[in-house]
């Protein structure tokens, strides 16, 4: 067995097309795919909504279905979904398009989820507190829930993140040019498979990192309120 | 006309009927003490008056407009009556100065230089004014509970409801703010407080109400009520908190 | 183009259904067996080794799973092994699995009260003892909703091995449609067909969750 990755340095520009393809798809859908989770989370919060008397209201179950369809069936079984599915429902949409809706799609459904964990675990007290003072459901959610909310299942959403990224690699599927399709293409002209796959893996770990100590930092600028402590 | 006016109150936890008639008028600038055994309604009363309980039956008034039921908004409400809790409830995310505007902010839409005049005054008149940055984890529960009284006057409620605001405290830390609520009854704020300190009580409210069981059991001044209970009841409650 | 019937696309989807439940029920099953073992070995191994197993969980969780699939394909030719898809699928699955569940796993042990090992330990347990009779018991239960929840995870990245050529569902969903094209149809059948699968899953997952705290043991 010989590894040779000289034969990939020709194609250095292809692996970078590729890389910027992966990098902003991850930053719009984790932007986008996060405002989402958090108007699905606020319809979903039923707890809260003392006029309901705890019960869901339609909105909220039709939101519980779709982050049930989307957490119970595979990524690129949605992704093929969207890309040839709706074109014969006469909304065509192109790849990128559909990729980026895939994603978004995706990463609200889960982080949705893994927010309302974060809702739920909110004291009696913050909302009483709230209420007392005549802030309204959706201004105790914005001003007083949501912040703490997220600092208690940050860990849970920084995983969320990467793993959306690490699945973008399957959006090479439908065509689009991310760093996976860069690796499909040169494996097809220069025979290296393995190689090429092991860059592109690499590559990927980087970015998994890369995007961790990101979101740790920014979580510490946010969250700072927690290292109370002293006095 | 009294400020504070609840007739007939009822209110049931499924079969549990927690408060079975409550008449009480409260003036302007009253302070008033309601105590009795845990369970006997204090809290369920003081909740009800800011409508964080729904009541079953009754009216209560405030300064002559109805209060409860879908008459007054929680935005209105909240202008009328303050409340500070046993548990602080401040909001861990936001600093002192941004825990007191954020009512102002949000739900008077105050300006945010108008609201930080009005946190600046609320707050020195709780001796909070040099912590207006620190977050709640850095403060010491009496310094979260002055914080707190801040919060519910910058509203301008008339009348601030406490409830057992020292009971999570350490001994060393209720003073600060007995001290804190002894000034604004000394100002003249309406208060109406549940308590467990009876020195306080006896010594700064003008009126102490005894509940057991759902009901008013014994009302009057606080000297003549701890000296000379009427009520066997009262007898053995003094007795076994004092 | 010949003509398919809604029962013709039904029935093919539900005979390539097939291979995507024994393609889960292998990688989940070399999955728990490998898992263990890295488990086992990293809670009480020596240092070396734990780093080693962290480096292999880490690598596992940190790259796409396609990825996985592909090395495993591409690097068994490298290795001079011609591989089938069925193979390299069952290999990186398998795999990809046992990093997770090791993940996992490791929690719960770690979730049992240090006082635990400390009483066993006093009580002349060694280390092969404790665990057995003290700690894994607890840790089992612990592990029961997790687990049960990341076999959904492993059902849906079967559907990445037809990549790689394997005809389970979704390579089924896409040959059909090159076939009868109808990829509203056929892609709606085939999620259908996963959430048949994974929901239920799901729905006791979160059951068991529900009751395990509910019981108030953490």
């Amino acid at each position: 067995m010989t590894l040779d990755f000289s034969t990939l340095l020709p194609y250095t520009d292809v692996i970078l097309e590729g890389l910027v393809t992966t990098l902003w798809l991850t930053v719009v859908t984790t932007v986008v795919g996060i405002a989402l989770a958090v108007v699905v989370a606020y319809f979903r919060d039923s707890a809260s909504d003392t006029a309901r008397d705890g019960r869901p209201s339609l909105v909220g179950r039709l939101l519980g279905g779709y982050v049930e369809v989307i957490r119970n069936t595979p990524f690129i079984v949605q992704l093929f979904f969207l890309f040839f599915g709706l074109p014969a429902l006469g909304i065509s949409i192109s790849a990128p398009v559909a990729a980026l809706l895939a994603m978004i799609l995706n990463l609200g459904a889960y982080t949705a989820e893994i927010l309302r964990a974060g809702i739920d675990s909110t004291l009696k007290g913050q909302h009483e507190a709230a209420r007392a003072l005549g802030l309204s459901r959706l201004q105790s959610f914005r001003h007083v829930v949501l912040v703490p909310a997220f600092s208690r299942v940050y860990p849970s959403l920084i995983s969320q993140c990467i793993i959306v990224m690490l699945g973008s690699a399957v959006v090479s599927q439908i065509s689009v040019f991310d760093l996976t399709y860069a690796a499909n293409f040169i494996q097809s002209r220069n025979f290296r498979g393995f190689e090429v796959y092991l860059v592109a893996t690499a590559i990927y770990l980087l970015l998994a990192v890369g995007l961790r100590l990101l979101f740790e930092f920014v979580g510490r600028r946010l969250f700072a309120y927690r290292q109370g402590g002293s006095a | 006309m009294a400020l504070v006016s609840v007739k007939d109150l009822h209110k049931s936890f499924g079969e549990l009927e927690v408060l079975k008639g409550i008449d009480l008028e409260v003036e302007t600038g009253e302070v008033v003490a309601i105590i009795g055994r845990s369970g006997s309604g204090k809290s369920t009363l003081l909740r009800c008056l800011n409508q964080l309980e729904r009541h079953d039956w009754g009216t209560i008034h405030l300064a002559g407009q109805r209060l409860d039921g879908a008459a007054m908004s929680p935005g209105e409400l909240s202008q009328n009556v303050g409340m500070v809790f046993q548990s602080f409830n401040l909001f861990p995310h936001k600093t002192v100065i941004e825990n007191v505007m954020l009512a102002p902010v949000v739900v008077k839409q105050t300006s945010k230089a108008a609201a930080r005049r009005i946190a600046e005054e609320v707050l020195d008149k709780v001796g909070m004014l040099e912590k207006v940055d620190a977050y709640p984890a850095q403060l010491s529960g009496g310094q979260q509970q002055r914080v707190a009284i801040a919060r519910a006057l910058a509203m301008n409620p008339k009348v601030l409801l406490c409830d057992e605001v020292t009971s999570a405290l350490d001994p060393e830390l209720v003073g600060e703010v007995l001290r804190v609520l002894e000034h604004l009854a000394a100002e003249g704020m309406t208060l109406i407080l549940v308590t467990h300190e009876m020195k306080f009580a006896r010594d700064v409210s003008h009126r102490v109400v005894f509940m057991h069981q759902g009901r008013i059991h014994e009302s009057g001044d606080p000297q003549t009520l701890f000296s000379q209970p009427k009520t066997p009841e009262l007898s053995q409650f003094i007795a076994s908190v004092l | 183009m010949t003509d398919f019937t809604l029962w013709d696309i039904v029935r093919n989807l539900m005979l390539a259904g097939r291979w995507t439940v024994v393609l889960s029920l292998i990688a989940f099953t070399g999955g728990a067996i490998v898992g263990l073992v890295l488990t086992l070995a990293r809670m009480g191994g020596l240092k070396p080794i734990r780093w080693l197993i962290r480096l292999y969980v880490d690598l596992f969780q940190g790259t796409p799973l396609l990825m996985q699939l592909f090395l495993a394909y591409f690097g068994a030719a490298v290795l001079g092994f011609d591989v089938s898809a069925w193979t390299a699928a069952s290999v990186a699955l398998t795999l990809f699995t046992s990093a997770f569940l090791c993940d996992i796993w490791r929690g719960c042990v770690e979730a049992v009260p240090s006082g635990q090992w400390q009483a066993s330990r006093v009580l002349g347990l060694n280390y092969l003892q404790s665990m057995r009779h003290v700690i894994l018991p607890q840790a089992l239960r612990l592990a029961v909703p997790p687990t049960v929840g990341f076999s959904v995870q492993v059902i849906k990245g079967t559907a990445l091995a037809s990549v790689i050529g394997f005809v389970e569902l979704t390579k089924a969903g896409t040959m059909l449609n090159n076939a009868a094209f109808a990829p509203f149809t056929i892609f709606a059948l085939v999620a259908l067909g996963y959430f048949i699968l994974c929901y239920p899953l799901s729905r006791y997952a979160r059951h068991l969750e529900k009751k395990l705290y509910g019981a108030g043991i953490r």
